[in-house]
């Protein structure tokens, strides 16, 4: 180390020191971005790519898009899903395949997406309601279909 | 009006004297004073955890403790309960007899150190005309403790911690010295109570103005590194060491490491406003007469309370900028760097002081 790089390696040292002080002086002031959760739960907004629980959205006439093809279950890697269809007679005499029950096991998710991508009916999606916790391992499998609904009518 | 400390000690001085026979009264006085200490001593610590916790989570852009009480303030009063009252867990192959002592030897360390500054006018319990010295020798036994401590845990990180923490110490305690000596030349005085009396008109930066700066700031790194606070936190470590020198500790004794480092922090901001910030004594400007005497009004231990917290500001700042060094980067930057210029430091200043270039 010759003199000279001496004397500038304390002025290069005295000038990081003093940037790596004022850039935390400058968070110093910024305004905390802390959550205080419980107190706020009516007015908190989570990020919008936020993934907690797979729903099933229904509408008035309780009547859901999902027309049991089964392929959100074999998009899913780890089993998370379970479409279990059923078949009925339709109005022309034939008989169709519907859903019976779309079970998804909450526990086993990996929050991956790939069954709302791959979903070609746009039948499920998924929310923001983190507040999942149960007291048993059985309660976090779910059935997304409400009870006795039914496909929703095309838009002639 | 006077809100000065001293009044109230008066007042018990001449009522004890007046009641009692000369022995008990001292006798009391001498056992009320070490319990105030200990006393201060303990509040001090939980208030700088507080602190440190607040302004350590506004640096990262949190909130700090805010459930315990309004704005968390009896957090570290609940965080001390629960140390009082958890177990002192025992360990195997341990060397008992020292690693019992190591955190008294840590903890009285830092307590007699705590005992010699001068709080405010007057209120000051060990005062010799050696203050400086005595300050820098006391101070130094708590390496003793913590390498006591790495040595008979019986257990490899704690004495890694301990020998660096010996490494660190006993390089920088250099430099503390060189600093605070460039101001004992000013001065002429060792005495800590004189060195603030002769600060009553000007603060000694400002009698010394270049090197007296210069003495500060190395006095602030150095001091910092002798408390083991990052970024000098090589003896502790967490993500390297576990917990470095106190890893086997647990209970009390934990408490009392934790409690030594946080009144270490103290004791550097108090001799650093003591030494140079003029300690007890208001800001006087020479000249502006009525600036000065408006400054009077403000109670001497609110000065010094005010210097030593606004240091401790610094320190932190410091703490939770900066990443941890490395050991060799530690020892350069003390060897290469703080101790020559230290060195310089006290030609400059002696020069000053020959050719009366100080205020
Ligand atoms: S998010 Fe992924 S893991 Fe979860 S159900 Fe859908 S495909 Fe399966
Ligand atoms: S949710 Fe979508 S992908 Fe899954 S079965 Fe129903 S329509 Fe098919």
């Amino acid at each position: 180390m010759t003199f000279s790089s001496y004397i500038k390696s304390w002025g290069v040292g005295i000038k990081s020191l003093a940037t790596g002080m004022s850039i935390s002086m400058m968070n110093f002031w910024r305004k905390p971005v802390t959550e205080c959760y419980p107190e706020n739960r009516h007015t908190l907004q989570m990020s919008d790519r936020f993934r907690a629980v797979l729903t099933m959205p229904h509408n008035a006439n309780n009547e859901h898009k999902c027309t049991a093809c089964g392929i959100c279950q074999l998009s899913c890697p780890n089993d998370t899903i379970q479409v279990i269809s059923k078949t009925e007679a339709a109005e022309d005499g034939k008989t169709k395949k519907v859903l019976d029950r779309h079970v998804y096991k909450l526990g086993q998710c990996t929050f991956c997406n790939l069954c709302v991508m791959t979903c070609p009916s746009g039948a499920i999606v998924f929310s923001q309601d983190f507040e999942q916790s149960v007291y048993t391992r059985s309660k976090l499998t779910l059935q997304l279909n409400q009870p006795g609904s039914v496909l929703e009518k095309k838009q002639a | 009006m006077n809100l000065e400390l001293r009044t109230l000690m008066q007042l018990i001085d001449e009522g004890l004297r007046a009641n009692l026979p000369k022995f008990w009264a001292v006798a009391i006085e001498c056992l009320s004073v070490g319990l105030a200490l200990l006393a201060g001593y303990a509040v001090l610590a939980m208030l700088l955890i507080y602190v440190e916790r607040k302004v350590c989570a506004w640096f990262q852009v949190r909130i700090g403790p805010n459930r315990v009480g309004p704005f968390g303030i009896f957090q570290t009063v609940a965080d001390t309960l629960k140390m009082l009252l958890k177990e002192v867990i025992p360990i195997n192959h341990v060397d008992r007899f020292l690693f019992y002592t190591a955190p008294f030897v840590v903890i009285a360390a830092s307590m007699l150190t705590f005992a010699a500054l001068p709080f405010a006018k007057g209120i000051q319990a060990i005062d010799f005309n050696i203050g400086v010295f005595y300050i820098m020798a006391i101070s130094s036994i708590s390496i003793l403790g913590i390498l006591l401590a790495g040595w008979s845990s019986n257990n490899k990180f704690s004495m890694i911690g301990a020998m660096r923490s010996g490494a660190q110490m006993i390089s920088y305690e250099l430099s503390v010295g060189l600093s605070l000596l460039a101001i004992v030349m000013l001065s002429g005085t060792m005495q800590l109570s004189t060195l603030v009396e002769q600060q009553a008109d000007l603060w000694f930066i400002f009698q010394g103005h270049v090197p007296a700066f210069i003495a500060f700031v190395i006095y602030l790194i150095a001091g910092h590194a002798e408390t083991n606070r990052g970024p000098f936190d090589l003896p502790e470590a967490e993500s390297e060491l576990t917990a470095g020198f106190h890893t086997e500790y647990s209970g009390i004794h934990f408490g009392f490491f934790y409690l030594a480092e946080y009144l270490n922090m103290f004791i550097i901001a108090g001799i650093a406003a003591t030494v140079f910030l003029g300690g007890w004594q208001p800001l006087h400007i020479p000249g502006l007469d009525g600036f000065n005497y408006v400054m009077d009004f403000i109670p001497s231990f609110i000065w010094f309370l005010a210097k030593v917290f606004f240091l401790i500001f610094l320190s932190l700042w410091v703490r939770w900028t900066f990443p941890r060094l490395r050991i060799d980067q530690l020892l350069h930057l003390e060897w290469k760097y703080l101790m020559p210029l230290s060195l310089l430091n006290i030609l400059i200043m002696a020069v000053l002081v020959v050719m009366g270039w100080h205020f």
